[in-house]
């Protein structure tokens, strides 16, 4: 067990360690500022500036985000403490059928609804133009993507929840909104946080759905409705094409390397933030 | 057991146990109370009448209906559709069940203390504050004084006054089970409800919260499932036996320990079965 453990971890260090000796040549041959701040991509010329892509990702990430979460949560609210055993019954192999849907599915239905929706109706009102492949359209295809992921994760969250601590709560004469307001979701704080964790973790490294529908336009977005390319896009669109560029390889692996990094960092950043939660719920 | 179950069937004696006490006043009136879940008949036609400002304890073997009947006190079935209650009860001159009362209303009628103490996910100060701040009050003296009040009555002010803003999951069983009495009287009900109050705390934390239960007799109707014959000794002044889901034998203490009518008491306060 204690083998396997080490071995997940090796396989993880491993992992890092070989996009980061695949990436070194782009580390050397190029300006570290120049790499995450600027967006001039011009393999041709050896120009390899990250910044649109770190952007992109992180802007369609935060609108998938934005967008599943309250829903879900309520949906996980609904599921767990209001459905009837009926209800459950029928609802809950739905939710687990559309986690498992295969993100080239979401991504096609994305390109025939969500972007002529976007394109067409949307988008006149707020800018001139836009071919509605952009930021928005990733984000809400993504945004649909990762719901069913959140919200199956919430309600085994809220099931968890000893019965006793809402009856505590219901005997005192609470409603139960008034339960699911001030118990269940304090209790379940650290739960939702894990939650959240792990969707922006999957909603960072999707590709190919993302891919299908936010341009893959090499420039940072000034509004929702621009072009966007996030990096997963950028490594799966490149890879394996063009190698005979020189120091072209290297960049994409620099890509893949500054994928890791994030989900690492935002990992990392969360693992204190439940720490913290921990610590003073219990202090 | 099949026999002993035979045995209840065929025994007409099992009459109605309404007013079988004229001494106290009652407080809460079961009738005809028949409750299936899952299909499964597991009340049958239980009628009982619980004195005002008395201990009745409920007692009988595993799997007899004690817990269900004391949850259909404070409609904690609401929630589950597979649960079928029929009858009445009524609590004073109010009908629990009835389709115009808020079962809000009715559960604040009601202190639940449930068999392990079930501390809500915030301070010692806020588990108590929880069910004044529900109703409405706000002004933090008021809050303040009803808090000090209730962990004074349960005998854990001076235990924890130097630490109410602590989570309640710090404090030891036995506190937090005194701690969830301090909740459940905050909201000032009528009556004390314990599904086995006292079976998961050690033998001094559990004297402590049996001497509140006789202390508080005087303000509180107070019914306790109990699993434990010595507890429903010590405390009880009314004894409910219960098996296989019909109320077998309801009186005074003194008289269902002592001089039991029903043959079924006999055996289970013998301890032929348990």
């Amino acid at each position: 067990m204690m083998g396997l453990s080490l071995f997940s971890i090796a396989v993880l260090l491993l992992i890092g360690l070989v996009l980061f000796l695949y990436s070194l040549p782009t580390l050397r041959d190029n300006n570290t500022f120049h790499l995450f701040f600027t967006s001039s991509w011009k393999p041709f010329k050896g120009e390899f500036g990250f910044g649109a892509f770190i952007y992109s990702t992180l802007y369609v990430t935060f609108i998938a985000i934005v967008m599943a979460f309250p829903p879900a949560l309520l949906c996980a609210l609904y599921m767990s403490e209001y459905a009837t055993s009926t209800v459950k019954r029928v609802f809950s192999p739905v939710i687990d059928l559309l986690s498992g849907i295969p993100p080239v599915i979401y991504g096609v239905w994305g390109t025939l609804t969500i972007v002529p929706v976007i394109s067409e109706k949307l988008a006149p009102h707020f800018v001139d133009f836009s071919t509605g492949y952009s930021v928005l359209a990733g984000g809400v295809v993504l945004a649909i993507m990762i719901l069913p992921l959140i919200v199956s994760i919430l309600i085994e969250v809220f099931t968890a929840i000893p019965k006793g601590i809402r009856e505590a709560s219901l005997s005192l004469g609470a409603t139960k909104w008034q339960t699911v307001k001030k118990v269940i979701l304090k209790k379940s704080l650290t739960g939702i946080v894990a939650t959240v964790v792990l969707a922006v973790s999957r909603a960072f490294g999707e590709t190919i759905a993302v891919l299908m529908v936010c341009g893959n336009f090499t420039d940072i977005p000034q509004s929702v409705f621009d072009a966007c390319y996030p990096l997963p896009a950028l490594i799966a669109n490149n890879y394996g094409e063009m190698m005979s560029i020189p120091g072209y390889e290297s960049a994409l692996m620099f890509a893949a390397f500054l994928l890791f990094i994030i989900i690492v960092i935002f990992n990392a950043g969360s693992r204190l933030v439940l720490y913290r939660i921990k610590k003073n719920s219990q202090s | 057991m099949r026999a002993l179950s035979k045995d209840i069937v065929m025994n007409d004696t099992l009459t109605p146990f309404i007013d079988a006490h004229k001494t106290n006043k009652t407080h809460l009136t079961v009738e005809n109370l028949n409750v299936h879940i899952y299909g499964k008949h597991i009340l049958k036609k239980v009628n009982l009448s619980i004195p005002e400002k008395q201990i009745t304890c409920i007692i009988g073997p595993s799997g007899c209906g004690k817990t269900t009947l004391l949850r259909c006190f404070n409609r904690l079935h609401d929630d589950n559709s597979e649960v079928k209650v029929t009858g009445n009860i009524r609590i004073g001159n109010e009908d629990i069940y009835g389709s115009h009362v808020e079962v809000t209303h009715i559960r604040k009628k009601m202190g639940l203390l449930a068999q392990r103490p079930t501390v809500l996910p915030m301070s010692i100060y806020d588990n108590v504050a929880y069910g004044p701040r529900l109703y409405g009050i706000k002004r933090r003296r008021k809050v303040y004084e009803i808090v000090k009040h209730q962990l004074m009555a349960v005998g854990l002010w001076e235990e924890v006054k130097d630490r109410l803003k602590s989570p309640a999951v710090r404090l030891s069983i036995g506190q937090q089970q005194r701690l969830c009495l301090a909740r459940g009287l905050a909201v000032e009900p009528e009556m004390i409800l314990g599904d086995e109050a006292t079976s998961s705390l050690d033998p001094l934390a559990s004297t402590k919260v049996e001497e509140l239960f006789v202390k508080m007799k005087d303000t509180y109707s107070i019914v306790l499932v109990t699993h434990t014959l010595r507890q429903a000794k010590r405390i009880a002044d009314y004894v409910a036996f219960m098996y296989l889901g019909e109320l077998v034998e309801f009186g005074r203490a003194e008289e269902v320990f002592n001089n039991p009518k029903h043959k079924l008491t006999q055996q289970y306060l013998d301890g032929s079965f348990s």
